[in-house]
């Protein structure tokens, strides 16, 4: 799932300190997950930002309300009688649901709360680590389910470089080589010829914005000419 | 002088400018450079050599600027941010002053899905005015974007394009703005066809000061054909072609539409010249080099000033 973390109270603050009234909207998915940005974190942050701009003499008003996800309109609607009594709203949804509820009220300043950091697992609770980075060409096949460019920090397709140390990344001893990783995985399940061939270089589909209709609706979203 | 490259001198003692282009080949033909170069020599105050233009894969932009100061003239060596990232830019830009180029501009680059490498990664590591703001630094303070010191740093006379007819048109001239606030030292425009929405930005250009701070060369492509102008009005972005330009092409016969297309250039340089706030004329007449010779005699800048 998305992981994010929450911006430095500082930023926040700088950000919503010419507002009276200030709406935190939280999101009941991925954030709510990662406790980024879930109903507990947006009264966490309402009371902290209440307590510093307390003690900093700005005067503002704080209310908190938790919407199911964020990325998704029909849920935005559930906000959509009490916008109108506030001067900013803050999102502590990832950076996708910060765009959805901006383009939904656009007539009111939208601010993030968090910085969406990943696409990541949980290792422990409250420790999450990068898995994905959405490239959308997913080459996990032949990898040994390692992702190149995720986890190696060149993104190569046809490592390990001249930088493996002792098994270890070269940008640093505490990041195993992923393709150290990859190479001893693949071997374990006999399958070394997956690296052997030359990987041609990657066509990347993220360089523009996408958009993906699933096969069974595509004729529901034909374009109509 | 900041630079001291002849396209300076020339800004700086108050004559209008003409500049020209030249793109580098898809390939290793060296002769094809040379013989390009050939007509535009003491034609023009600088040639623009292009980087990878459209994101075709083309001999790099230093190196066939290189080529182009051995046929005597005066490069302006073109930068994209598309394909390198701060530190390859960096080193290009050293090497490059080291090898005699002082004009530099600075680009974002086309997509590269519109070249022959759609599925190319994008660098864009730092944009244009990133990349203006760089290379001022680098010449105004001596040091890298990193803070470092550079030992004997590269003084370039800093270009930046200006479109003033991408939507949202107001906003244009503030985008100037910023493009002079961060170091560009010349502007050249966008291919101009809509004469009055140009008109209109140079005027908020002036009004804002901006023209004082910065040499404003407009951008002037000659149709060669009614083709061509269609083409220019329906398929390349950021380019507006007002039907009556088109209406003159088709109003004449097809052996005289270039010559057309030339005379409508003419009278647009003509304007240009008695225009408070632009400084010359960047001519660019893609893959009609041999044109140049022309083109500047019918625009009557012949001669071009010879500065020490």
């Amino acid at each position: 799932m998305v992981k994010a973390k929450r911006k430095p109270l500082e930023e926040i603050r700088d950000a919503i300190k010419s507002y009276k009234r200030v709406l935190t909207v939280g999101c009941g998915g991925c954030v709510s997950v990662c406790m980024a940005g879930g109903l507990k974190e947006v009264n966490t942050m309402n009371a902290e930002l209440k307590q510093m701009f307390k003690e900093e003499n700005i005067e503002c008003s704080f209310d908190g309300f938790t919407v199911e996800r964020q990325c998704n309109m029909e849920f935005l609607e559930d906000v959509a009688d009490k916008v109108g009594k506030f001067d900013c709203l803050l999102s502590m949804a990832c950076g996708a649901g910060v765009q959805y509820m901006s383009e939904r009220y656009p007539d009111i300043p939208v601010f993030p709360a968090v910085n969406t950091v990943f696409i990541g697992v949980d290792k422990e609770i409250g420790v999450y680590e990068e898995k994905c980075r959405a490239c959308g060409e997913c080459v996990l096949g032949y990898t040994g389910g390692v992702c190149p460019v995720t986890r190696c920090a060149k993104g190569l397709f046809n490592g390990p470089c001249g930088g493996t140390n002792k098994g270890k990344c070269e940008v640093s001893s505490e990041v195993p080589c992923a393709w150290v990783t990859i190479y001893d995985r693949l071997k374990a399940q006999n399958r070394l010829d997956d690296i052997l061939k030359i990987q041609q270089p990657m066509q990347w589909q993220n360089q523009v914005q996408r958009t993906i209709i699933q096969e069974p609706y595509k004729e529901r979203y034909a374009k109509q000419d | 002088m900041k630079a001291g490259s002849n396209l300076e001198k020339i800004l700086r003692a108050g004559h209008f400018a003409f500049t020209g282009e030249l793109g580098p080949p898809r390939g290793c033909n060296v002769e094809h450079v040379r013989e390009k170069a050939v007509p535009l020599k003491g034609m023009v105050d600088m040639v623009n050599i292009t980087d990878n233009q459209t994101a075709m894969v083309r001999m790099s932009s230093w190196a066939a600027a290189i080529i182009a100061l051995e046929e005597g003239l005066e490069p302006n060596y073109q930068m994209v941010c598309r394909d390198r990232n701060r530190l390859a830019m960096q080193a290009d830009i050293l090497g490059a002053y080291c090898h005699g180029l002082r004009n530099i501009l600075c680009l974002s680059g086309d997509h590269q899905q519109f070249g022959d490498h759609p599925n190319a990664k994008g660098v864009y590591d730092i944009d244009s005015i990133q990349l203006i703001n760089m290379v001022k630094n680098m010449r105004d303070e001596g040091k890298f974007a990193g803070g470092a010191e550079i030992d004997v740093p590269p003084k370039f006379f800093i270009g930046a394009a200006a479109n003033p007819f991408g939507e949202p048109y107001e906003w244009r001239v503030h985008r100037l703005a910023k493009k002079v606030a961060a170091g560009a030292d010349f502007i050249q425009t966008q291919c101009i066809y809509n004469m009055d929405l140009m008109r209109e930005w140079i005027k908020q250009a002036n009004d804002m000061g901006l023209t004082e701070k910065t040499y404003i060369l407009a951008g002037v492509t000659p149709m060669k054909s009614l083709g061509m102008a269609k083409y220019m009005k329906n398929r390349v972005p950021g380019i507006d072609v007002p039907d009556e330009v088109i209406n003159r092409l088709a109003g004449v016969d097809k052996k005289k539409q270039a010559d057309e297309g030339i005379k409508i250039a003419c009278e647009q340089i003509e304007e240009f010249k008695e225009t408070k706030g632009i400084a010359g004329v960047h001519l660019m007449a893609i893959e009609w080099e041999h044109k140049v010779p022309e083109i500047a005699e019918r625009a009557k800048v012949l001669p071009r000033p010879v500065m020490d």
